[in-house]
């Protein structure tokens, strides 16, 4: 470790302008470790409940209940006809002001909802909103004459859309929720936007504090994502693989 | 629910109308099947027979008329369809397997899920099942991976193991070629004599001949001529219907 570290010092010894700093001192490469782990909590927590809201809208966009529909088809096109990072600033700003707070000391005033929570929030409805679409879709390539067999058998509506039309309307979404899922991990840098202390936040604050940095940290950030979205893709083509089903066109 | 004794006939379909918006499809459709009749239902495309049959279990809602099956009335606003379709079993022309399950399962769902049934005896008749149509080397295999004879006989199965009382067949060998069909009919032949009461829609006019105990010509939605399978095909009294058998037969 010490001589990884002592490379680097005098890597920038030799040329200014690639100063790894996180690679030798602590409290840079704490910001940048941190930065990451923030950075995958918000994607991991974000791409739950986005595929959880993409499910139940597309689910509830089957309601028989005209109103149901347009409350859901009214969430799409807001969300989707908006920019996300505007979606943000209005979450944090707007309707935080409206939220309760509590007071730990008795002169805080610390809201329930804090940036981070907004930043979930925020980003889950975003990409829940493309969810619902991709996943209506994987629904209506299920033919209709498959459901009419299952309630010939005696499926209940909820049985035939949880055991029948859901498993195979998500082999059909896959490929789709993987696109989207992709663009929701390198869409929570916005979150920097309030000042969540996610990997893109951190990053600036070290280039700020140690221009001779900018390169580097700004060449880390490149690298931390494609490994991210590395490993989401290959599991998510994972997962595609497993479900196969044999002899079957998916 | 309506008393039903064995002597009333188990489906009784009086007066029929059903229109899919302004396309009227059944205008006045009336017939009777006993328990453990074979009823065969013959025509051209488009005379309202897959409708019929539909209409039966309820796929179909009507605009006028009644359908009783087993005492239970089909136009009940109140009508428990699960009630009605632990009685009614259906093949469909395409067998509609659920893709994402290996044969057995499919078998095994609604018993498991609908019926809720302990899931060994629900395996073990399913296994008996899938002997009686002659797959039980295939248990395991996805629908996709079986010849549409062999789905079809799948599908058979399926709803056989609800216990219905009663199976409608929908076409069921109109997407096969002609060597998987004998299976299939082999298949439904077999249930015709174990006493299962059958309602079918078919083109095969040879098996309709053979198995049916009640034929039923329908044409532009009402039922045009009606008999026991020797003297429909031989002594046809109506001009369509003997228009018809000529061209077929």
């Amino acid at each position: 470790m010490y001589l990884i570290a002592e490379f680097f010092r005098q890597l920038v010894e030799d040329y200014p302008r690639w100063n790894f700093i996180w690679m030798y001192e602590p409290v840079q490469q704490e910001k940048v470790l941190s930065g990451i782990w923030m950075t995958i909590q918000l994607s991991v927590a974000c791409l739950f409940f986005s595929v959880i809201i993409g499910i139940i809208g597309a689910f509830l966009q089957g309601s028989r209940n005209a109103i149901v529909r347009m409350v859901v088809q009214g969430y799409i096109q807001f969300f989707r006809n908006t920019p996300p990072y505007v979606q943000l600033l209005f979450f944090y700003f707007a309707l935080g002001q409206f939220t309760p707070t509590y007071s730990p000391d008795g002169w805080l005033e610390v809201p329930i909802i804090s940036n981070v929570g907004w930043a979930i929030i925020s980003l889950s409805f975003f990409a829940g909103a493309f969810n619902v679409e991709i996943f209506r879709a994987g629904i209506e390539a299920v033919p209709e004459s498959t459901r009419e067999a299952a309630s010939s058998l005696g499926f209940s509506r909820a049985q035939t859309f949880r055991y029948i039309v859901f498993p195979l309307a998500v082999r059909v979404s896959l490929p789709a929720l993987n696109n989207n899922l992709v663009n929701l991990v390198k869409t929570t840098t916005q979150a920097f936007g309030i000042a969540v202390p996610e990997l893109l936040y951190q990053s600036v604050t070290i280039w700020n504090d140690y221009p001779s940095a900018l390169y580097p940290t700004m060449l880390l950030v490149f690298v931390v994502y494609i490994v991210l979205v590395g490993v989401l893709v290959m599991s998510m083509n994972g997962w595609e693989r497993q479900m196969r089903i044999p002899g079957y066109g998916l | 629910m309506v008393s039903w004794t064995e002597k009333d006939p188990i489906v009784s379909i009086k007066d029929v109308h059903k229109s899919f918006g302004a396309l009227e499809v059944l205008k006045g459709v009336s017939l009777d099947v006993m328990k453990g009749e074979v009823i065969c239902i013959i025509g051209p495309s488009g005379s309202g027979k897959s409708t019929l049959i539909r209409c039966i279990n309820a796929l179909n809602d009507i605009q006028g008329g009644s359908i009783h099956v087993r005492g239970i009335d089909l136009t009940d606003p109140h009508l428990n369809k699960l009630e009605l379709r632990k009685k009614v079993g259906m093949v469909f022309q395409q067998y509609n397997l659920f893709p994402h399950k290996t044969a057995i399962e499919n078998v095994m769902m609604a018993p498991l899920l609908v019926l809720k049934e302990d899931e060994n005896e629900v395996r073990a008749r399913a296994r008996d099942l899938m002997k009686k149509v002659r797959l039980e080397e295939k248990e395991n295999a996805y629908p996709g991976e079986l010849s549409g004879g062999q789905q079809q006989r799948v599908a058979i199965a399926r709803s056989l193991a609800m216990s219905p009382d009663i199976m409608l067949f929908d076409e069921v060998t109109a997407a096969l070629d002609p060597e998987t069909v004998k299976e299939v009919l082999v298949t439904i032949k077999d249930l015709a004599q174990d006493g299962m009461t059958c309602i079918l829609v078919t083109h095969e006019m040879g098996f309709a001949r053979e198995i049916a105990d009640h034929i039923y010509f329908t044409d532009n939605g009402v039922i045009v001529e009606h008999g026991p399978p020797e003297t429909f095909f031989t002594k046809a009294k109506d001009p369509r219907t003997k228009d018809f058998l000529s061209q077929i037969l």
